[in-house]
């Protein structure tokens, strides 16, 4: 039996081993009130709603493509809640549910799929660097960025998304490697959702991802991604063990991606039907929600009130996504360098000139 | 350590010292630079360049890296984000390529995907091309391929003065440079005003992207940069003395973005351009450079714009390469061809 951290079981029961893998992070979700536990369930709710939205959009004609979130919602907004502001955050291009952690607009990422800019949001005001479509490159930025925070003296932690596919990628292993040799603040937060594109988890590896952490030095551990509790503790305890000088930790967060890779895939060529349903019933909104029930907490009412929430917002993303302007054409020449160069000034200068002659 | 001010001095160095004493200056100037690199420590880089830095600086801030170019390049990236300003040094040309992604996709586009959120200030120093009789991948000249990427600039020094002032202006820059160094002139020795960078006039301080007319002359114009410029000014001496012709030279310095204003004026005097470098003709500088000058001297030229550069082969073993490298005599038949049309 491979080591699993949870803390809620699909069925909703809270652990309470004090001798299982998850006996070392219970504290670290000790202070957890029942507000706290509505909330968790809020983002999640409001996440897969806004990612639903973005679904429709693109089949609508209105953005070029989406990648869907739906089944890591908990082992995003559990890793995303456990971070402080000062920490940072370098996504792959899936994160939504990260980015509604850290204050992203949702507009911006919606603006990426659409096609209206390359990444709208301040990575500095918000903490999340932008989206990483080259996969596994974010993490040798993130191993950076740590590094840098060693060296001046802050308080933050990073943390580095990243896929199952991903962990095949040279950058990864090379981002593993520096990390532990210059003892960066930094967690690996690997969201194994079993699958890259068309190629399952044993494609990419012979032994769980996790287990690699060790070959470099560093500890790690592999928490049920479909439970934001666990998720939240796991990554918290991570986190402090980044913060206290003693390197970084990798987290396998065992998920599964319910949607296509994105609304381009068809994962009917590949992937066995039987394994969908399977995961289905390890959904982590519904896992929490039993929680909920069944101690009292979630009333049909306040149950009312949080999917009139998500779907308001998502109302209103619709609303603004539709209004997004395109950019003005000579737009597409701003920002290539600090310093505008003579070759793009005279590009744009003559681009400007003949459109102008056109219109 | 606090920066001092150093006396503007003029001293005789090699172009590895030059360039030594212009990164010590850079580090100086601001302590957020950092140096990262295979060897460049304790080392001091196998060609010396980084010598006695980690020693003034520290390991925070001269850097023995594990071995592995895309992480070098991806990492500084990260440190630039955080403030930091990384000089990493590829030890050689061909090692580069592991961190072709790292600097093509996201060290040159960050800037324009984030809106102009993200400054990068990295600077890539690469010892490049041929002529010391080195190993394979030691001797290639790679600059076409981030001159062709948007969001780079890519520069290039000849002469230990340049290597002095031109490090430093890269170091300086808020653009991902990728610094060229013409490891075969390492050695060659030049004046150099070591005045630091912050005391030199605003012309001085920001002409980083500007070429730059070595030799004047009236009858023909080459036009080269790095180790091929040593060259072209041998090239010219020749013709004087042999053939009574009067050879221009321009260093262009600055490979992208291109600063053709200089040799479009030379050409529409001489009627006559060779353009030289080592790496191979095919789609490569000399390709850009016939393309606009063509473009904006044509009616000035009395005969093609001429190329002299390496074969389209791959760099050939250390005892063929003196065939593959463009030299005086290649150089000059260029130039008497000029006068055949």
């Amino acid at each position: 039996m491979t080591e699993l951290v949870q803390l809620l079981t699909p069925d909703g029961r809270r652990t309470t081993s004090g001798s299982g893998p998850e006996a070392e992070y219970q504290a670290f979700v000790a202070e957890v009130t029942d507000d706290d536990l509505v909330g968790l369930l809020r983002d999640m709710t409001v996440v897969r709603r806004l990612d639903d939205e973005g679904t429709a959009l693109q089949r609508q004609g209105e953005l070029s493509l989406w990648a869907s979130l739906r089944g890591q919602e908990a082992a995003q907004v559990g890793s995303g809640r456990a971070l402080e502001p000062a920490d940072m955050a370098f996504p792959s291009y899936r994160e939504h549910g990260v980015a509604w952690c850290r204050g992203v607009d949702p507009l911006k990422l919606f603006g990426l799929f659409r096609g209206t800019s390359l990444g709208a949001w301040d990575p500095a005001e918000h903490g999340f660097a932008l989206y990483a479509i080259v996969v596994g490159s974010q993490t040798l930025h993130a191993t950076g960025y740590a590094m840098g925070v060693a060296r001046d003296g802050g308080e933050g932690a990073v943390i580095s998304y990243f896929g199952d596919g991903a962990s095949s990628e040279g950058d990864v292993n090379e981002a593993f490697g520096w990390a532990s040799v210059f003892g960066a603040p930094l967690v690996f937060f690997c969201q194994n959702n079993q699958w890259a594109i068309s190629e399952p988890y044993r494609r990419q590896s012979r032994v769980p991802i996790y287990q690699r952490a060790r070959g470099f030095g560093f500890p790690s551990v592999r928490v049920d991604g479909n439970d934001v509790l666990a998720t939240l503790a796991v990554t918290r305890w991570a986190l402090r063990q980044a913060r206290s000088g003693a390197g970084p930790v990798l987290v396998e967060a065992l998920t599964y991606r319910i949607n296509p890779h994105t609304t381009a895939d068809d994962p009917s060529r590949y992937r066995p039907a039987d394994e969908l349903s399977t995961w289905r019933r390890r959904d982590p909104i519904d896992r929490l929600r039993t929680h909920l029930r069944a101690r009292g907490v979630l009333t049909d009412e306040l149950e009312a009130s949080i999917a009139a929430e998500a779907d308001s917002t998502a109302a209103d993303l619709r609303a603004r996504c539709l209004a997004l302007p395109d950019p003005p054409g000579d737009a597409l020449f701003d920002h290539v360098q600090v310093e505008e160069n003579n070759l793009v000034a005279a590009e744009r200068a003559a681009f400007v000139s003949l459109r102008g002659a056109l219109l | 350590m606090a920066p001092t001010a150093s006396a503007s001095v003029r001293r005789t160095l090699t172009l590895a010292k030059a360039l030594n004493t212009g990164l010590l200056e850079a580090m100086k100037a601001d302590p957020k630079t950092v140096i990262m690199g295979e060897d460049v420590g304790k080392l001091g880089g196998v060609f010396r360049i980084t010598d006695g830095l980690q020693e003034l600086f520290g390991e925070e801030r001269v850097i023995d890296t594990p071995l592995a170019e895309s992480a070098i390049v991806g990492t500084a990236i990260g440190l630039a984000m955080r403030g930091f300003r990384p000089v990493c040094e590829i030890q050689f040309d061909g090692f580069v390529y592991p961190a072709f992604d790292q600097i093509v996709s996201q060290l040159a586009k960050l800037h324009y995907r984030s809106g102009g959120r993200i400054r990068l200030p990295v600077t890539i120093r690469i010892p490049y091309g041929g002529g010391i009789g080195a190993v394979e991948h030691h001797s290639e000249s790679p600059e076409a391929y981030f001159c062709h990427t948007a969001g780079l600039r890519v520069v290039t020094c000849s002469s230990p003065a340049d290597a002095h002032l031109m490090i430093q202006q890269a170091v300086a820059s808020d653009d991902p440079v990728i610094f060229l160094e013409p490891k075969r002139r390492y050695w060659e020795k030049g004046e150099v005003d070591t005045t630091p960078l912050a005391d030199l006039p605003a012309d001085l301080r920001t002409d980083l992207g500007t070429s730059r007319v070595v030799r004047s002359g009236q009858d023909a114009t080459l036009v080269a940069y790095g180790p091929m410029v040593r060259t072209c000014l041998d090239a010219a001496d020749v013709a004087t003395e042999e053939d009574g012709r009067s050879l221009e030279v321009i260093d262009l310095r600055s490979l992208s973005p291109l600063d053709l204003d200089p040799v479009v004026e030379s050409t529409r005097r001489t009627g006559r351009l060779v353009a030289v470098h080592e790496a191979p003709s095919n789609v490569s500088l000399s390709s850009e450079i016939a393309a606009r000058v063509t473009e904006q001297a044509f009616y000035h030229l009395e005969s093609p714009v001429l190329r002299v550069t390496g074969f389209d082969t791959p760099y050939p073993p250390a005892r063929l390469e003196d065939h593959y490298l463009p030299d005086v005599d290649r150089i000059l038949d260029a130039v008497d061809r000029t006068f055949g049309y």
